[in-house]
């Protein structure tokens, strides 16, 4: 049985925990918010982008000029897993599900007799990925130093990762990013990146259009800029999801922190009875001894 | 005889509005958008987008670097990278 001041210790050890957590809670849920406002707002540029991409694609798909982008290399030997993780803890099994579901992705890739290298956004991944795949990273990307990652990181990421392609280092990529549906889930998705999936339905609208200059190379432009808003929604989504999971977290770890604190002071109240308990009897003990 | 047009942003809509007429800094030169323009797609350069709220009035400049212009039976979308105002 521990002693009393021990006790009185504990409890105010979860104490301080819980207000920790409490704070820290209301602060995922504040920044879960603005998240995914910011969210919200980019949602337009995307669906125009995808809009414009889709009725640019059905023109040029299967002509053998299509850009490098789209067509592919021909190959599909070998892989490329961009992994999108937070920089930051304590926020659930968040981190750990994106890692899963990266490892179950590579795990598949390299049944079929695949290359798999990593390229990692954000600090969270990189030692559990290290752990099991040490020579396959082959990037990381440190969003940590900006407040919010914006559209400038999903940028220079875009940038990277066509240089590598360009540079031939690999053939295919695809994007393991949380996608967030609410506080309480948020799933890990794998989307294609590169080569850029041809959109599958587009309604024609039979209006004849001009392109200016021709529509190679607007799509030539575009093609980049495309693979350069994916990234920036999938760092969107992360940031939301990151707060979302946090948020809910850290109010289980504030619940669990309450239970605790009434468990031990049950504890504490019970053992100091017993104190006052046993000081009477041996008062009363002496007193009859008299 | 308005134009619906729509300035885009990755960050936020910038612009939604009925106006008169927008000239845009095309890659291949500048071109002016009225209601009713043939279907239409460019590549817009760095540069600043002319917007004439009303036939006459003095426009308003918003500065845009990289991003496309598309003009449909709806009207004219921009889509830029950076967008001021």
């Amino acid at each position: 049985m521990a002693s009393l001041k021990e006790l009185k210790g504990r409890i105010n050890s979860v104490k301080s925990t819980q207000k920790i957590t409490k704070a820290k809670q209301m602060v995922a849920a504040a920044k879960l918010r603005k998240a995914q406002a910011a969210a919200e707002a980019a949602r337009p540029y995307a669906s125009r982008l995808a809009e414009v991409m889709g009725s640019l694609a059905a023109k040029v798909a299967g002509q053998d000029n299509a850009p490098l982008l789209m067509r592919g290399t021909g190959s599909t030997q070998r892989h490329l897993l961009v992994v999108v993780n937070t920089d930051k803890g304590l926020c659930g099994g968040l981190n750990s599900n994106i890692v899963k579901e990266a490892k179950a992705q590579a795990r598949a890739l390299a049944a079929e007799g695949k290359d798999v290298t990593f390229y990692l956004v954000g600090k969270k991944g990189r030692a559990p990925i290290r752990r099991d795949y040490p020579k396959a990273i082959a990037e990381n990307f440190d969003t940590s130093t900006v407040r919010t990652p914006g559209f400038d990181e999903a940028s220079k990421i875009a940038h990277q990762l066509l240089d590598m392609f360009e540079a031939g280092k690999f053939d295919v990529a695809h994007l393991v990013a949380p996608k967030f549906k609410s506080a309480l889930s948020q799933d890990p998705v794998t989307t294609q990146l590169i080569p850029v999936p041809a959109p599958t339905t587009q309604a024609d609208t039979g209006a004849v259009v001009e392109y200016e200059p021709g529509e190679e190379e607007i799509l030539e432009e575009l093609l980049p800029r495309y693979v350069t808003t994916q990234i920036f929604g999938a760092l969107l989504e992360r940031e939301a999801s990151e707060q979302g999971a946090s948020m809910t977290a850290m109010d289980n770890a504030t619940r669990n922190a309450g239970e605790l604190i009434n468990k031990l002071t049950i504890q504490y109240n019970r053992s100091r009875q017993a104190a006052i308990t046993t000081e009477l009897i041996e008062i009363i003990a002496g007193a009859e001894a008299l | 005889m308005s134009l619906h047009f729509e300035l885009v942003t990755p960050a936020r809509l910038v612009r939604s509005e009925e106006v008169h007429m927008v000239v845009v800094p095309g890659t291949d030169g500048e071109f002016g958008v009225l209601e009713g323009h043939a279907p239409f797609m460019s590549t817009v350069k760095d540069g600043a987008i002319k917007l004439y709220r009303t036939a006459g009035a003095a426009p308003e400049e918003i500065q845009v670097q990289g991003g496309f212009a598309e003009v449909t039976a709806k009207g004219l979308t921009v889509l830029a990278e950076h967008a001021e105002g």
